[in-house]
């Protein structure tokens, strides 16, 4: 029973496949949770679009967006790197005339130009970063949150080419020797991952508002865009708001109330 | 046949071991990027792809020139490329493995990479770009060795090969056009999103490619016995006259539809590259070195005269490729960051240990080419030795 | 054999490689790791259950935390039925690591035992660590 050498290394070949094919089968079907055994949390707070409504006539004081900014940062952990090359944030401020760089004014009140807007990411209802991402890490949950996964992202930063409004960042390097303050009841990110606002997920499972929300003091609501009697729909019906970049299509979820110029 | 990259003069070895000092020197760099983070690059924020990503982009279109000496031979007969096309799919294998590794350098969690198979995401560009990437590094591999491989024993190839050269070559269209997709696809980008971002791509690629081509046959030339011959290279001048009066046209077209349409957001980005914004402008001296280097090499190749001349179609050669280097591996990259979305101007330039890292990877790209060049030509020369050069 | 010394002396240095992990550790002996579960949370407990039993922690904790992971990040599933019933909160930080919050008397003792680093800490840590 002589066999020649390229049969042979035929043969082989195709069994190793064949083994691996059959072991991809095994570890497939590994890890598939049971539908049963996990469910969400009856207490948290549910819709079909959550949105936000940020009024900037309640925003007056350094202190008014600092209290806001704090709350979120804090909460999450997130860093302080201290400089902008570095920097990591979920939600900033800048003035209306760069925030809303598509409403070119420049016949606005000064006070309006320079009015500070609150800015963070839009959970936009037609993410473009979540359409780019080759690994599903950022992706749209039922309620409308642009979530991300640190487990899984892999830090390629198409998703930062993608947002059109500049709301994620990247962990150049290990964030935590520069988180001030730790709160034990969140997660850090590691070096590597990309980051950004999350609506509060861990906070809506347990029935409350984001931290940022609840910090504003009035001037931020949030609710369900998809609840015709949600908080958030009375506003929108009685006020004029604007998005930003809204032509891109991409429907963010933020709307602004920009006010006059004796809000300013 | 690997075994012929094991014999060689001194001086074969001696580059061999030059490079692989670098490539030694720029993995310690690597490993200090590894544990540090990304944030020993340039790379910031609001610039949030660099050096890395720009080389890529330009590696892919050199990659994708092989098709410039495959649709003439195996389409057209054009039987005057039969002992270099093996060359251009050489050059195409270092060049995608060059693509590889500047995406896995530059990658935050590189160790996560195979996320991207387990978790396949069609709906994202860069899930095809990894796809069409490795297929077109395969293709390359399995085609150029095989022909090569019957070549030297002076029979035509499998017949298999046939059907796999022929899809090499939409194949190569669509890595380039995939990697354009990248950029072309982006809503808040408008310096990207155009529609000719791949018809751009393109054109530099069949400019770039056989540009470089052209240089490592007559380097193949002085330091072998292999001559690829004059008419090749002719012919492939040609091609890169074309394809660069192609791509400078493209360009133009871009600026066009920026500066006449006078929409801020298209124009500005421009501005930044060209005359700089808001008081910055590290590039602006960079990319008019990329415009004169483009009009030079136009001069050179559109007129036969100097591109006859094999000493003056080297150096219209050169001003492409590095024309072009800068233009796709760098300028494209930081426009589409620059300015941010809130159009402000953050800057970028690259770092020591940044550059350190893309040093070593050309290098391993200029090895597995030197490697796969040596066995190539060992299999020419001793065609040559023997007589029995199968003139196609 | 042609090049016989060159391939000796070449099949010498390659054993002294491979075997290295096997003479290195000869007659060290390391202790049996002993994960330690007398954390003031556990103390405190009156019946002292985990979320499974021992047996299947020991074998399959990884699995179930990536089953975790998924079900709570990536479908809003936080709440879990264990099998004796009894429905958790899905936390890693929050669930496990408050009554396991001594990592390095834990955790480390069959990881290092192992030799196996998950790289989960960097970013999760117990409610201890925090302060830093």
């Amino acid at each position: 029973m002589s066999i020649s050498r390229r049969d042979f290394l035929k043969i082989a070949g195709l069994s190793g496949l064949g083994i691996g094919f059959s072991a991809t089968d095994l570890l497939w079907k590994r890890g598939r949770a049971d539908a049963v055994e996990y469910m969400p949390s009856p207490k948290g707070l549910t819709a079909k679009r959550w949105a936000m409504v940020v009024d900037l006539r309640k925003f007056r004081t350094e202190e008014d967006y600092k209290r806001v900014i704090d709350a979120c940062h804090r909460i999450h952990n997130v860093p302080d790197f201290g400089n902008p090359k570095d920097e990591v944030k979920w939600i900033w401020t800048e003035t209306f005339e760069h925030a809303f760089p598509y409403q070119r004014n420049e016949y606005l009140p000064e006070g309006i130009q320079e009015k500070k807007a609150l800015l963070f990411c839009n959970h936009c209802d037609n993410p473009p970063c979540v359409r780019v991402c080759p690994t599903k890490a950022t992706f749209k949950r039922r309620d409308g949150i642009v979530a991300q996964d640190y487990h899984r992202c892999i830090g390629c930063r198409f998703c930062m080419a993608a947002c059109p409004f500049g709301s994620r960042s990247f962990n150049w390097r290990d964030p935590r020797p520069f988180i001030k303050e730790m709160n034990p009841e969140f997660p850090t990110r590691t070096k590597g991952v990309v980051e950004k606002c999350n609506f509060c997920v861990e906070r809506l499972a347990k029935g409350l508002k984001p931290a940022c929300v609840v910090a504003s003091n009035g001037g931020m609501i949030f609710g369900d865009l998809a609840d015709p009697d949600s908080e958030v729909r009375e506003i929108l019906k009685t006020h004029y708001t604007l998005r930003r970049k809204a032509e891109l299509g991409t429907r963010p979820s933020v709307f602004y109330i920009i006010g006059g110029e004796e809000d300013a | 046949m690997l075994e012929k990259a094991l014999i060689g003069s001194r001086r074969y070895w001696g580059w061999i071991f030059f490079l692989l000092a670098v490539i030694g020197v720029g993995f310690i760099f690597y490993l200090r990027q590894f544990s540090y983070g990304l944030g020993l690059t340039g790379m910031s924020r609001d610039v949030s792809w660099g050096l890395y990503i720009g080389q890529f982009t330009f590696l892919v279109g050199v990659a994708a020139s092989a098709v410039m000496l495959v649709i003439p031979y195996y389409l057209h007969d054009f039987k005057k490329f039969g002992k270099i096309v093996i060359l251009g799919e050489f050059l195409a294998v270092s060049a995608v493995t060059m693509c590889m590794l500047f995406i896995f350098v530059d990658m935050g969690q590189p160790i996560r990479i195979m996320n991207v198979v387990l978790h396949p995401t069609p709906n994202s560009i860069m899930f095809w770009d990894a796809l069409v990437l490795n297929g077109y590094l395969f293709l390359n591999i399995v085609i150029g060795w095989t022909t090569l491989s019957a070549d030297r024993k002076g029979v035509a190839p499998p017949s298999w090969v046939k059907p796999l050269i022929y899809l090499s070559i939409p194949w190569a269209v669509s890595i380039h056009t995939v990697t354009a997709f990248l950029y072309a696809g982006l809503p808040g980008r408008p310096f990207w999103l155009s529609a000719i971002m791949a018809a751009r791509f393109l054109a530099s690629a069949f400019a770039a490619g056989p540009a470089f081509l052209i240089i490592l046959a007559l380097i193949v030339r002085k330091l072998t016995k292999f001559d690829p011959g004059k008419e090749p290279i002719q012919a492939l001048g040609k091609i890169v006259t074309y394809a660069m009066i192609a791509n400078v046209f493209f360009l133009l077209l871009e600026v066009f539809t920026a500066f006449y349409s006078r929409i801020p957001g298209h124009m500005s980005s421009f501005e930044y590259l060209y005359a700089g914004l808001d008081g910055h402008g590290k590039l602006v001296p960079l990319m008019w070195v990329s415009v004169v280097l483009a009009a030079v090499s136009l001069v050179l190749l559109i007129n036969p005269g100097t591109r006859r001349k094999e000493s003056l179609l080297v150096v219209a050669c050169a001003a492409v490729f590095v024309s072009l280097w800068i233009d796709k591996g760098f300028g494209l990259i930081v426009g589409g960051f620059v300015p941010n979305p809130f159009e402000r101007v953050t800057e970028y330039w690259p770092t020591m240990p940044e550059t350190m890292i893309t040093i070593a990877v050309w290098a391993v790209g200029l090895l597995v080419l030197t490697v796969l060049y040596k066995v190539a030509i060992s299999v020419r020369e001793a065609q040559l030795e023997s007589g029995t050069d199968s003139s196609h | 054999m042609y090049d016989a010394g060159k391939i000796l002396i070449g099949l010498i240095i390659f054993l002294a490689f491979a075997t290295y992990p096997f003479y290195s550790n000869m007659g060290k002996a390391v202790a049996k790791p002993e994960p330690k579960l007398d954390t003031p949370v556990i103390q405190k407990m009156e019946v002292k259950k985990c979320v499974e039993s021992k047996e299947f922690m020991r074998a399959e904790h990884m699995q179930l935390l990536n089953q975790w992971r998924d079900a709570a990040l990536r479908r809003g599933e936080r709440l879990y039925k264990a099998s004796d019933g009894r429905t958790i909160q899905i936390s890693f930080q929050n669930q496990c690591l408050k009554c396991h919050s001594n990592k390095k008397k834990f955790c480390d003792e069959c990881h290092s035992y192992a030799a196996v680093k998950p790289y989960c800490w960097d970013c999760h840590f117990a409610p201890k660590e925090a302060k830093r």
